[in-house]
């Protein structure tokens, strides 16, 4: 046998001391490196968080003016014959903009114009007679009496309250002007103006006026569009994955096939867009703008994802379980079904999971099927015309009106809640279903 | 041996078996009979081809994409790479325990019920009950694993959970029983048992045990078959084996000199 | 045969090979000095004699721990195992051919203590005989040699007709001339240990084919065994 050169020697040397030197340096630095990386990521989510989150908060409040309104029967008096009989069509038919205005006309002395008139009505939304009308209709026995009443202002009043105007801007340059800028001080001066959180913005769709405007038709659109993703992706993926995985011979088509699988999985969502626009409108002729459509749409994209992530979590099923249950008879598919997908599940869902919260995200595939029209109704069937959150977040974002930004934001808000939560669902089945297998 | 082993037919006879992975030719012209009652030890180096001569019995290689075998396995005279048998069918008579213990993720109970639910071999839940209860009981695990039949097998130790599939196995009655390193992942004592739950078995089972311990191999069976490069260099009476083999090949590899 | 992966198991086995030829050699040096002491009537090498008898128990015993170990550390198997059995086999016998020599090396210093006496050459003969056997058996071992095993084993029958002979001889001195009657009966004692000598090397003889064939050396078939194939 040979022996080692004198290493004893070459231990003591200065160079082994400077070499371990150098290995606790750079193992310092990649440390550094890691954490700097961390902050980075950190900073950046803090940074939308905070501007996202500044803005959201004015989304969900409302700014709503106090007034005396006296319900003047002769108002309410018909207009024509045919109402006669019936007090809501005639509650239905009477100028509330008159109601309104002659409050106001009251409130404020100094108006004299019809134009004046028309300016102190646009401090309110149009929402507002909407709520006047509705009380007269529910409380009759009211008209007669001067009652206060809590109206919506208009977005404009509301991002003046709130701040987002800034009075020292020349008038020419405003949107609000300086008459009512003095109004607005006059109510504020009386305790008539009062923030409260917009239920509107939860329970209502979409509207051309940001006060009114609300996320729930979207909400309702994203879970209608996923429940089809998921009832469409979920089965074809795992079971073509099953199949890939377990049943399939090792030829040059399966080969084949995982290659197109894995360059799916990294095709630009747009182009799934144009095949769900040409397979499910043009040929099919499904109705378009449908979350029916937008979730075929979305299946199509997120296949691959499931596809691929199933195959792992089967892949990673110990051989040893199948051997165990071949070795006592089982068939093929018995051992796959009682045995190996089971255990493979929590990678499974978590997968379909990822797949899907993806789903949630996109926009850009259902701008292509006509999923971005403007829908002011909540959908009630797969068939109808419905939007989505972040589509509704991309329309909202391109609108004009000042007061969309705090919608946009507060969408996006609602959104990443609902990412988190569909996140969170991930976790809990994977723990839910993690069995421990011996590998 | 006695008397009566010597009439009786062989349970399993292999007559010229051959298998090849692709071009390696793992298993070379092997014959060899196994009897019921005994245990027979297949020894040999890694990679000497014994543990792909087990599979051949229950057909495990069948899985295996580009195995073949020829020559004849007959079990109780009947050819089991015939067509008309059913590979399910022959690996619920022929039943196999493996070098690591692969319970299932599930239930103590379920791991053992689960043959006879797939194969439906019990008829009412009392009669599974018993089935489970016996099978445990022969594998000498009752009595530590009464009280929580409920806890997933996983959680069991190594051991018990070797014997666990032991009890797996015999839970559906099969004739023979193949073993392939069943104590490699075992410590002594879980060795010993599980060694005197094949002794206890020997009777009634045609048990074949792959083994890298000559000890073991010299402690538990009645014939040793030595293989090497997938040939079968010697086949005899373990005390023969040990004490005096013919071939210059058996005494190199089981006195641990260079081969 | 080729050598163990673990060198110092091959180590063991020599050194046990070595102690069991040195008991042979020491013990038909024994039977030598005895055999001279009888001749010479020289009590110092009756004294070499006895010593030699303690110095072979003490090696029976060291034979016999190193077995013990080497059956705790190596647990042998086939070859190995039987080298093992037949040398804890082999110092007992070689131990009690040197008892024996003992004793005719105790009788030589008795008989020369009584007065002056002559040898009867048949004795000188079984002697020869006895040494070459032992000599021989251990030179098989040494060599492992299964044939010349045999040889010392089939050597026996000429020992025995050779003592029958020598019986016969001293029982006819004997009633020739009965008040020499004492000596006689020393001599017929002598001749028996010599037999027994004999004896113990065929058996010795056994046990070294046994070691080196794993087959029995048969009583009646004394063809030799077929040794072991080396096909490796």
């Amino acid at each position: 046998m040979t022996s080692l050169p004198n290493l004893k020697k070459r231990w003591g040397r200065p160079q082994v001391q400077r070499r371990l030197r150098r290995r606790y340096i750079y193992e310092r630095i990649f440390r550094m490196l890691g954490l700097a990386a961390i902050g980075v990521a950190g900073l950046a989510l803090a940074t939308l968080i905070v501007s996202v989150g500044k803005n959201a908060f004015g989304g969900f409040v409302q700014t709503s003016i106090d007034v005396d309104i006296y319900l003047n029967p002769e108002d309410l008096r018909p207009s024509s014959a045919r109402y006669r009989h019936d007090f809501a069509e005639r509650v239905e038919s009477a100028d509330m903009r008159k109601l309104l205005a002659d409050a106001l006309e009251r409130q404020f002395p100094d108006i004299d114009t019809d134009s004046e008139r028309r300016r102190a009505l646009q401090l309110f939304s149009l929402q507002a007679r909407r709520t006047l009308r509705d009380y007269i209709t529910a409380t009759p026995e009211k008209i007669g009496q001067t009652v206060r009443m809590r109206l919506l202002a208009s977005d404009d009043v509301d991002q003046v309250v709130k701040g987002n105007i800034d009075p020292r801007v020349p008038e020419s340059d405003r949107r609000v002007k300086d008459k009512e800028l003095a109004w607005l001080a006059a109510l504020r001066a009386d305790g008539r103006i009062s923030r409260q959180l917009s239920t509107t913005f939860f329970t209502g769709g979409d509207s051309r006026e940001p006060e009114i405007a609300g996320i729930f038709g979207a909400i309702i659109g994203s879970v209608l569009t996923l429940l089809v993703t998921l009832l469409t992706a979920f089965p074809i993926g795992t079971l073509a994955a099953i199949y890939l995985e377990e049943f399939s011979p090792q030829n040059r088509l399966t080969a084949f096939i995982e290659v197109n699988i894995n360059n799916l999985a990294a095709v630009p969502s747009i182009v799934f867009g144009l095949l769900g626009l040409s397979l499910f409108l043009s040929i099919l002729e499904l109705p378009r703008s449908s979350p029916l459509v937008g979730g075929l749409t979305l299946a199509l994209m997120t296949l691959p994802t499931i596809i691929i992530a199933s195959r792992a979590s089967l892949r990673a099923v110990p051989q040893g379980l199948r051997t165990a249950a071949q070795g006592l008879g089982a068939s093929p598919m018995q051992v796959v079904f009682h045995h190996v997908v089971p255990s493979a599940m929590p990678g499974i869902l978590t997968g379909t999971i990822i797949g899907l919260s993806r789903g949630l995200g996109e926009t850009a595939p259902l701008l292509m099927i006509g999923m971005v029209a403007f829908v002011v109704s909540t959908p009630n069937a797969l068939t109808d015309a419905a939007t989505v959150l972040p589509v509704q977040i991309f329309l909202w974002a391109d609108s004009p009106e000042r007061a969309f930004v705090e919608k946009t934001s507060a969408a996006i808000l609602v959104l990443l809640g609902f990412l988190l939560a569909v996140n969170a669902l991930a976790v809990w089945l994977r723990q839910r279903f993690e069995v421990h297998i011996p590998d | 041996m006695t008397m009566a082993t010597v009439q009786t037919p062989p349970k399993i006879s292999a007559q010229g078996v051959n298998v090849f992975y692709g071009d390696t030719h793992a298993v070379d012209n092997v014959s060899l009979d196994l009897y019921q009652d005994e245990v027979t030890a297949l020894i040999g180096p890694s990679g000497c081809g014994k543990s792909t001569f087990l599979r051949c019995l229950n057909r495990m290689n069948d899985t295996i994409a580009d195995c073949r075998v020829s020559g004849q396995i007959l079990l109780d005279d009947e050819d089991i790479y015939a067509s008309q048998i059913d590979v399910v069918q022959l690996r619920a008579r022929v039943g196999m325990v493996f070098q690591k213990p692969n319970p299932f993720p599930k239930s103590i109970y379920d791991n053992v019920a689960y043959g006879p639910r797939i194969h439906g071999l019990a008829d009412t839940r009392e009669d599974l009950d018993e089935i489970v209860a016996v099978s445990l009981e022969k594998a000498g695990l009752w009595d530590e694993v009464k009280d929580r039949l409920d806890h997933l097998g996983t959680t069991l130790s190594g051991g018990q959970q070797q014997r666990l599939c032991i009890a797996r196995a015999i839970a559906i009655d099969p004739e023979v029983i193949l073993m392939d390193e069943p104590c490699s992942a075992l410590d002594p004592i879980a060795t010993a048992k599980v060694e005197a739950l094949i002794e206890e078995l020997k009777g009634g089972y045609a048990i074949i045990l792959v083994t890298h311990s000559m000890q073991q191999a010299a402690r538990i069976s009645q014939k040793t078959a030595f293989f090497h490069l997938g040939q079968l260099i010697e086949f005899g009476d373990t005390t023969q084996i040990f004490t005096s083999p013919t071939s210059g090949r058996t005494r190199d590899y089981i006195t641990g000199r260079l081969v | 045969m080729t050598s163990h992966i673990l060198k110092s198991y091959d180590q063991e086995l020599d050194e046990l090979k070595t102690m069991v030829s040195q008991m042979g050699g020491l013990a038909e040096e024994q039977l030598d000095k005895a055999m001279r002491a009888l001749h010479s009537c020289d009590f110092d090498l009756v004294d070499e004699v006895v010593a030699s008898d303690v110095q072979l128990d003490q090696m029976e015993r060291d034979v016999e721990q190193l077995s013990m170990t080497m059956f705790a550390r190596r647990a042998p198997l086939a070859d190995d195992l039987r080298e093992i059995v037949a040398a804890i086999k082999m110092t007992t016998l070689i131990e009690r051919m040197g008892d024996h020599a003992k004793n005719i090396g105790k009788r030589a210093r008795d008989m020369a203590l009584e007065g002056p006496f002559t040898v009867p050459p048949l004795l000188d003969s079984m002697a020869n005989e006895a040494k070459m056997m032992v000599s021989n058996v251990i030179d098989a071992y040494v060599r492992r040699d299964a044939d010349a095993a045999v040889d010392v084993w089939e050597h026996d029958e000429h020992l025995d007709s050779l003592h029958s002979a020598a019986s016969r001889d001293i029982l006819s001195r004997m009633m020739d001339a009965p008040e020499t009657m004492n000596f006689m009966t020393h001599h017929l004692m002598i001749a028996k240990n010599l037999e027994r000598i004999g004896d113990q090397a065929t058996n010795v003889a056994e046990l070294v084919h046994y070691a080196i064939t794993g087959r029995e050396l048969d009583q009646r078939n004394t063809t030799s065994a077929p040794s072991i194939t080396d096909d490796a």
